[in-house]
């Protein structure tokens, strides 16, 4: 049912694309780009520090190749993923910092009148590279008509799991329902090779599965006009499931944080997590040759999909933001278009193994995807990404009940038994409803 | 002429070298303390100036389970975690101020969870407290205690107290250097008298140290609750507020909701809610510990 609406959506956004791409401009296919930036331009550049070595690694070769070419100084800072809205939001309100920031989710919806125009730039790339997926589009397109920011990519949240033990709960492949999924993960409980995920504030971890289950069984924490609808038949159905799953888990799943999944996974005490490829990626170049033997034992899986035939999920996105402050405003989108060209995206990519899913439709092609089996699931993580806020518009509400972990606490209360299903959707009910105002 | 008796004056340059601290003052105390308060009455949002919506948020706020959870949260680790801490605290320094082998080496070494940066530490207790990784049930299961490891920061109580006992051992050598600095100051002769007249240790204790030491522990106290009832750090690194919310202290709510949730004016307001507890147990200290009378061995009136 969503998979159709999907599509008409993205047919409909291809239509008003071509509509208002300016055809005067674009005589072929290819498309054109006319940028000259300012002379002795200097940037500075915030960005998340790397999940995944590979990443900053080539970033860095990226940034100094634009350095080289355009004779422009450009200073990467890194900060803490969670960091960086903070210093996003304080640059955004004092109208100094730096010229580019690289923030995740909803950041660019709380201060959109704060950032750089980018539409030209927006409508070159996607034009260029096969068209952005509609996830880019919802957080920074909000208008529809302007792109506010360059979206990055996700950081794909997929099934991490270990084949081996899923094979001798007796299962083949990793299951494509929800059902299925709660039959292995009792199974693997009974051969004491239990799975987890994360309950506690986890950030990352926590906010996406607990978003998927919801979802999965058709509950939704606003509909298209805002209205909180948390508190559905639906969503109790999703608790009732949430709950038996709990009762799979390895113990301690309440007080996990993000870092917690990873450990014991790769400390081999759980079987079934989800997670970035972060994971495979740690084992693959880890030197503990015990944790690297493991690497071959990992698979992933994209979500199992609820009873509705819905497996959309939620990942961690990321934008790319020029603030209007900025006195390179042309260097800057300069900037943004050189690392997001194939030359630069692509290498990318592939150094950090597919860490972020690209935004482009075209990249989809990049070997990256295919040269490992095991990458494969993550590569659709922004075509297939909801964002956190669905179904309604992104901006304050959206960001503040994600950030006040309305929908983890919910699924941990309810799968905990600290409240039950109906209570703990009452109670997320009551908390949404103060964010969106009703 | 004038201008020389001008800075002649004592009066005047007295005043003149106080403005350097005064700027300093308002500039970083008064001026950032003031904004808060202001911006708890806004609904100022990340990236958005706030307009005046006066006790709006403070309504919001009492409305709010988690807020109210957060306050009880942060009052009953304040009470349980400063008793504690008085209580050991006290103990310490009072085995500290007998005559120790490597007394100096000794009172360094028990400053050192005080010294170690607070994340830095907190990581150590999460180790200490980890679901999966935790050395106390490691330990336990293979000694064959327990048969599952403990849930520390899991259970909403055994997490509440897991916290707590981590910021207890943080604190007290904080409060037991001070008050062994306090215990030192007593003159020997006040023991000596007391002793020719025959008073037993705990008389000593009761009538000669603690009425003595009072001045110190008032201002010892004080600073351990403002402490402890802004704690931060260690929540946020250990459970982030949670398990469901357990252990989200006014701190860290506020926090959570004005920088990550973009509610500048909310957290600012929860904020602001922590000033009159922080008002009130200064008065308490001051008003309540420092009676004169009752010191210098009369009884208050």
């Amino acid at each position: 049912m969503s998979n159709k609406r999907r599509d008409l959506l993205k047919a409909g956004a291809g239509v008003a694309a071509a509509a208002t791409l300016p055809m005067i401009w674009v005589k072929d296919a290819h498309a054109q780009w006319n940028n000259a930036p300012e002379k002795g331009a200097k940037l500075r550049v915030l960005r998340w520090s790397r999940f995944v070595q590979g990443d900053i690694d080539q970033y860095m070769k990226n940034v100094a190749a634009f350095s080289k070419k355009y004779g422009i100084e450009v200073r990467v800072d890194n900060e803490s993923w969670e960091d960086v809205r903070p210093k996003a939001a304080v640059a955004a309100n004092t109208g100094a910092g730096p010229d580019i920031i690289l923030g995740t989710n909803d950041d660019a919806n709380l201060y959109p009148e704060k950032l750089l125009d980018v539409t030209d730039l927006a409508n070159y790339l996607g034009k260029k590279y096969g068209g952005w997926y509609d996830a880019g589009a919802a957080y920074l397109r909000p208008n529809g008509k302007n792109w506010i920011g360059i979206p990055l990519g996700a950081a794909g949240s997929m099934m991490v799991y270990r084949e081996s033990q899923v094979k001798a709960a007796g299962f083949d492949s990793f299951p494509k329902d929800t059902d299925g999924f709660l039959k292995m993960m009792k199974a693997l409980a009974a051969k004491n090779t239990p799975g987890g995920f994360a309950l506690g504030h986890a950030t990352g971890d926590a906010n996406t599965w607990c978003h998927w289950v919801v979802w999965a069984f058709g509950g939704k924490m606003v509909d298209k006009s805002g209205k909180v609808v948390i508190d559905s038949p639906e969503t109790i159905k999703a608790l009732e499931y949430s709950k038996e799953l709990y009762g799979t888990f390895a113990p301690g799943t309440l007080s996990w944080l993000d870092p917690s999944n990873n450990k014991a996974f790769l400390d081999g005490q759980i079987s079934v997590t989800n997670n970035g490829i972060s994971i495979y990626y740690a084992a693959k170049t880890s030197k503990d040759p015990k944790i690297n033997a493991l690497a071959a034992d990992i698979n992933h899986a994209v979500y199992p999909a609820g009873p509705g035939g819905s497996n959309a999920a939620f990942h961690l996105f990321l934008n790319q933001m020029i603030f209007k402050y900025t006195k390179y405003p042309k260097a800057a989108k300069e900037f943004l278009r050189f690392m997001m060209e194939e030359e630069q995206f692509g290498p990318w990519m592939q150094a950090s193994i597919g860490y972020v899913a690209h935004p482009l439709a075209a990249y989809a092609k990049n070997p990256i995807w295919t040269s490992d089996p095991k990458h494969l699931p993550y590569r659709d993580a922004v075509k297939e990404l909801r964002p956190a806020g669905y179904d309604g518009k992104l901006g304050y509400a959206s960001a503040g009940a994600l950030a006040d972990f309305i929908m983890v606490d919910m699924v941990a209360e309810a799968a905990s038994g600290s409240k039950t299903p109906k209570e703990a959707a009452e109670r997320a009910q009551k908390r949404a409803e103060r964010y969106y105002k009703v | 002429m004038n201008s020389s008796s001008f800075f002649d004056n004592k009066n005047t340059l007295g005043l003149l070298f106080l403005v350097p601290a005064g700027v300093l003052l308002l500039l970083f105390l008064t001026y950032p303390l003031g904004l808060g308060t202001w911006l708890g009455f806004t609904d100022a949002k990340i990236g958005r100036t706030g307009e005046w919506i006066g006790i709006e948020n403070f309504q919001f706020l009492i409305g709010d389970s988690v807020a109210r959870l957060s306050l009880f949260n942060t009052l009953f680790y304040t009470v349980v975690a400063s008793v504690l801490k008085f209580g050991l605290g006290l103990w310490l320094a009072l085995l500290l101020n007998h005559h120790l082998p490597f007394k100096s080496f000794i009172r360094a070494v028990v400053l050192l969870p005080f010294i170690v940066p607070t994340a830095l530490s907190a990581i150590a207790f999460w180790w200490i407290y980890d679901s999966q990784f935790s050395v106390v049930s490691w330990t336990l299961t293979k000694m064959g205690l327990i048969h599952r490891y403990i849930d520390f920061l899991g259970d909403p109580w055994l997490a509440r107290l897991s916290t707590i006992a981590a910021n207890v051992w943080r604190g007290v050598p904080f409060v037991a250097i001070s008050l062994l600095a306090g215990l030192q100051t007593i003159s020997p002769s006040l023991y000596e008298a007391s002793s020719i007249d025959g008073a037993t240790p705990w008389q000593q204790f009761w009538h000669v140290t603690l009425p003595m030491l009072t001045p110190i522990i008032a201002v010892v106290m004080t600073f351990s609750v403002l402490f402890t009832f802004t704690d931060f750090q260690l929540i946020y690194v250990l459970t982030r507020g949670g398990p469901l919310n357990a252990t989200h202290l006014m701190a860290t709510l506020s926090f959570q909701r004005g920088i990550p949730g973009g509610a500048l004016g909310e957290g600012a307001a929860l904020a602001t809610l922590m000033v009159p507890f922080l008002l009130a147990a200064i008065l308490f200290s001051y008003f309540g510990l420092q009676r004169r009378a009752w010191q210098q061995g009369g009884s208050d009136k």
